[in-house]
């Protein structure tokens, strides 16, 4: 009987811990559902990236309230974890704090958790007013409303309890607390419960215990429906980020070879294709499949802190582009894809829907001046203005949809080599010019 | 000034059996805009003046496909794209410089993939560095000492290419009093050009991107508005008429400040 505890432990752990992982599985099969593209090139630079943007938060500092109070709740987060190495262990081995063994370390250890649980507490508690009483724009756009905000609020919530039960636990721990070391802050809440029983604090102890592990495990299983999953693929999302400059966009293979053969005078433009030709790719991206994966992977980062829709001049100036959105739906998308791929057997079937039209709108992809400010605000390495292009590329060589004057542009270049219905002769006629 | 500008063509200098120091891609706005044509005269003064052995394309150069490309017209890009590098490289172009951020990224980020390798330099570098080398001296001028002036980083120029020194450098030389809006460097405000907005109205909103930006500008209490993009200089001047300060405010190109300082 004695081990059921233990038992009871091992289970909640392992269902835990399998529920995350069916889902990464499911997060991983969707992000390749996207088209390959070659990262493998400048391995250190991606390196360096990754330590200096995700682990090091350097884009999160630019804005310096935000960005302090995000490193505090970051680094709280990620140390304040190494406690729960000692419940898992706990847990299975039936134990009480079994790093304590190693004494006056231990303790310090402890001190230093308490402080970062209220450090992490008081900076939560600071997000939740700047979300809800100080109403900063920028979480109040029309894409933050039902599940993305109180998905933002949920997380501040079970960060604020999470650390409330880490305080309570020590706080009641008799045992903990008579050592008188390693309390510096939970010595203050200690008096909270004087003058309860022995067996009364012992089972406060122990269901805050409880409570920290399971919600640790829910916490880790709510990711995969939360934009905080940021906190896993920030690091993979900064590791394949762009490096090329911001103002360089690709150039599309598929249009290169076409061009190429175009351009050859010993092409026999009569000459039957080849057997073994593919087909023509599709030129652009309507649906999130024809997006490449690690677009994919930046819509699942994307943790909407609305800092590129926040710099984006369409937005600013009230137009409906937010590159947020584009990322929100993106994924929202890929989402519907991949549960649809799950009902049926593996494969996806065609279910009268795409990313656009159904969730990005042309007027959305036409305010946008390609700038690159989104790409540059985010702290996690997303880009949104290369999903924009791919999408006005589907709508201009697939639909030839651009707008009118876009259109003429377009035609005087094709005719006279300028944007404008000049003559190709005239175009030195400034040197005369007074 | 009255005397004749000197621009020889690639096809004269090939003529000549020389092959010039560097190319000056005058870019369509370059070429045909008339506002941006006085910045591609403000720029060959001073390219005469300091005798730099330059050529243009001429009647040879064509749309470098940027504002296709951004529109989504990828195919009308590369087919610019190709023409124009078959040409760069017919003549066995090295250095090209640009008045043009826009021609600037293309041709630096974007045509090496497809053949074409220049090395590729925008105006306010090129100009940096003639006066680095000492073959240009630019000397604190009267007429602009003194003078409040805020520098408007193109997107393209700036966050799209790490480009924030050189144009800042020039303005410091000539005296004036540089002045930052809140919204510069790398969070500089787009003027509202790009992605091909230029030639389309924009869609449905609150207010238009350059008069917002004007409004970066003139919260400065600058007298001018200095750019070093065709586009953002049309745009901006169109904004400060918006807000009726056409009087008080002049938007110039870089390279205009310097050849009025010099009194080109």
């Amino acid at each position: 009987m004695t081990y059921l505890p233990n038992i009871l432990f091992a289970i909640v752990l392992i269902t835990g811990i399998g529920y995350f992982a069916k889902n990464v599985k499911k997060l991983i099969r969707n992000i390749k559902l996207g088209l390959d593209v070659d990262v493998s090139d400048n391995k250190s630079q991606r390196w360096k990236n990754m330590v200096m943007i995700a682990l090091g938060q350097s884009k999160m500092v630019r804005r310096p309230i935000a960005g302090v109070l995000h490193v505090i709740v970051y680094v709280g987060f990620i140390i304040i974890n190494i406690e729960v190495l000692e419940i898992i262990i706990d847990g299975l081995l039936g134990t009480h704090r079994i790093f304590s063994v190693i004494g006056k370390p231990y303790y310090l250890v402890i001190n230093l958790f308490e402080i970062l649980a209220v450090l992490v507490f008081v900076s939560v508690i600071i997000f939740w007013i700047r979300r809800n009483i100080i109403k900063l724009k920028r979480f109040w756009k029309k894409e933050m409303t039902s599940w993305p905000k109180n998905d933002g609020n949920f997380i501040l919530y079970f960060e604020m309890v999470l650390m409330m039960l880490f305080l309570v636990m020590n706080a009641t721990d008799t045992q903990f607390q008579s050592v008188n070391s390693g309390n510096i802050i939970s010595q203050f809440i200690t008096p909270w419960f004087s003058g309860m029983s022995e067996s009364v604090l012992h089972t406060i102890e122990r269901t805050a215990w409880w409570l920290h592990i399971i919600g640790i495990l829910i916490f880790l299983n709510y990711l995969y429906f939360s934009k905080h999953l940021h906190i896993l693929l920030a690091f993979p999302n900064t590791y394949y980020g762009k490096l090329t400059p911001k103002g360089q966009f690709n150039n599309l293979e598929a249009v290169t070879k076409e061009v190429k053969m175009m351009m050859d005078p010993n092409i026999d433009p009569f000459a039957a294709p080849a057997e073994d030709t593919e087909p023509p790719a599709k030129f652009g991206a309507s649906d999130v499949q024809d997006l490449n994966w690690v677009q994919l992977l930046n819509a699942y980062t994307c943790t909407e802190c609305g800092r590129c829709t926040s710099e984006c001049p369409a937005n600013l100036t009230g137009k409906k582009l937010s590159p947020r959105k584009i990322m929100m739906d993106t994924r929202d998308r890929l989402e519907e894809v991949g549960k649809n791929i799950d009902k049926n057997k593996g494969v996806f079937k065609d279910d009268g829907k795409q990313l656009l039209g159904d969730y990005i709108t042309t007027e959305e992809l036409w305010a946008c001046t390609t700038c690159s400010a989104c790409v540059e605000a985010c702290p996690v390495s997303i880009d949104p203005l290369s999903i924009i292009l791919e999408m006005r590329r589907y709508l201009v060589m697939e639909q030839s949809a651009a707008p009118v004057e876009l259109n003429n542009m377009m035609t005087n270049i094709e005719n006279n080599g300028a944007p404008w219905p000049y003559n190709q002769m005239d175009r030195l006629n400034w040197k005369d010019e007074q | 000034m009255s005397e004749l500008l000197k621009v020889p063509t690639m096809a004269e200098c090939m003529a000549d059996g020389r092959q010039p120091e560097i190319l000056f891609w005058v870019g369509s706005a370059g070429s045909y805009d008339d506002r941006a044509k006085k910045i591609t005269r403000a720029f060959v003064k001073i390219l005469n003046k300091v005798k730099v052995d330059f050529a243009v394309l001429g009647t040879e150069e064509s749309n470098t496909g940027d504002v296709a490309k951004r529109a989504g017209n990828e195919f009308l890009f590369q087919m610019q794209a190709v023409t124009n590098i078959e040409i760069l490289n017919g003549y066995q172009i090295k250095r090209i410089v640009t008045a043009c951020p826009h021609s600037y990224n293309t041709l630096k980020n974007e045509y090496p993939l497809l053949g074409g390798n220049y090395k590729v330099l925008h105006h306010t570098q090129f100009i940096e560095e003639l006066m680095k080398k000492g073959r240009l001296k630019i000397e604190r001028s009267s007429v602009l000492n003194g003078k409040r002036i805020t520098f408007h980083d193109p997107c393209y120029l700036g966050r799209g290419n790490g480009v924030y020194e050189a144009p800042r450098t020039l303005l410091k030389t000539l005296g004036v009093e540089l002045v930052e809006m809140k919204r510069h460097r790398k969070s500089a405000l787009c003027c509202g050009a790009g992605g091909a907005q230029m030639f389309k109205e924009p869609e449905k909103g609150s207010k238009d991107v350059n008069v917002l930006r004007t409004e970066d500008a003139l919260e400065t209490q600058a007298t001018i508005i200095a750019t070093g993009c065709p586009y953002c200089n049309t745009m901006m001047t169109d904004g400060v008429k918006a807000k009726e300060k056409e009087n008080d405010v002049s938007v110039m190109d870089i390279a205009e400040l310097i050849a009025k300082a010099q009194d080109l």
